[in-house]
């Protein structure tokens, strides 16, 4: 029998940040954006220890503004991509609303951490939800263009190439034969 | 968030090849450490031994002495600790046939190499930059394939 899973990664890491952290016994509250608020004061060693506890399960604690900054501004784009009704946002708009700063500002601060641009990055993550969605097979590319706000097929599939270097169908192929080449 | 230089091996048997390779890495902005072997046997000894750090990005040339590109995608991707390495096939073929095979085995990055530095510098900043998404950002690295030419 073959099961197709579909998860949400948020949902997942937060539960399993949970249980580690209560597997180690500290008192916390989640403030999402995965933020944590830890109750204890922690010296500095049991700091350490933690993180290094968290570290294998692919956790990491940040610590320049910046990079939180950043972080922030990644979730809140897979956020928006990965919504089914966001018809009405403007990625820009959005950012800037969700986050409290202007889209210049967040713009700048996102290129010179990541030496990438935000448009960049929701393109990646746009393409990287197509993936999921031509892999469940439950689309036709068309739904999927529909889904993800592309005017046409026809810019999906170009979007597609250009980021990934090779087209939708030769991708479902390919993951399609990894498959059968794994069992 | 660059503190942690990104780990790069390339397996290469071409001493050209190899010379041009670390100069494009040394000029770009992100910051990493290269290292090299030079066939697939030398490439194989080096992952298998504890002692080395694994790469964040594996770099194999497909048409290598002793053993071949394609020979060790397939080990590597057999063998537990190193299956979730990210393997980009570096290779002057561009076959058709070569490109699907190799995503097939697990590869997720496809370059032809470029005859010129210019090309070679684009096309290792924008592998390295998306490697980086993908390394921070949750993105499933199954679905992980890049072609570029």
């Amino acid at each position: 029998m073959k099961l197709f899973i579909k998860f949400d990664i948020n949902t997942i890491c937060s539960l399993y940040l949970k249980q580690n952290l209560e597997q180690n016994n500290v008192n916390f509250t989640t403030l999402g954006f995965g933020e944590i608020e830890i109750e204890d004061n922690l010296d500095a060693e049991a700091l350490e220890n933690l993180k290094t506890k968290l570290a294998p399960c692919g956790f990491e604690v940040v610590e320049n503004q910046k990079s939180v900054l950043v972080q922030k501004i990644k979730d809140a784009i897979i956020e928006l991509v990965f919504m089914d009704d966001n018809n009405n946002y403007k990625s820009s708009v959005f950012l800037a609303e969700k986050l409290n700063h202007s889209y210049g500002y967040l713009s700048n601060v996102f290129s010179e951490v990541t030496y990438s641009s935000i448009e960049n990055f929701i393109i990646l993550q746009k393409i990287e939800r197509a993936k999921q969605l031509i892999i469940i097979n439950e689309m036709s590319l068309t739904e999927i263009a529909f889904l993800l706000n592309y005017s046409s097929v026809a810019h999906l599939s170009t979007q597609f190439k250009n980021t990934t270097g090779i087209t939708p169908s030769a991708f479902q192929r390919i993951i399609k034969k990894r498959r059968e080449n794994l069992k | 968030m660059q503190k942690n230089a990104l780990h790069i091996l390339l397996a290469d048997d071409d001493e050209d090849d190899r010379l041009f390779f670390k100069d494009a890495f040394e000029e770009i902005k992100i910051q990493t450490n290269v290292s090299f072997v030079h066939d697939g046997m030398q490439l194989m000894d080096h992952l298998m031994n504890p002692d080395n750090k694994l790469p964040d990005i594996l770099f194999l040339d497909l048409n290598m002495p002793k053993k071949t590109g394609k020979e060790c995608l397939i080990e590597i991707k057999k063998t537990d600790h190193l299956k979730d390495i990210i393997i980009a096939i570096y290779s002057t073929s561009s076959s058709e046939e070569d490109i699907e095979d190799t995503f097939i085995q697990g590869a997720n990055i496809y370059i032809k190499k470029p005859s010129d530095f210019n090309t070679l510098k684009k096309i290792i900043n924008e592998v390295v930059t998306v490697n980086w998404h993908y390394h921070t950002s949750g993105l499933n690295r199954d679905n992980f394939l890049l072609r570029l030419k």
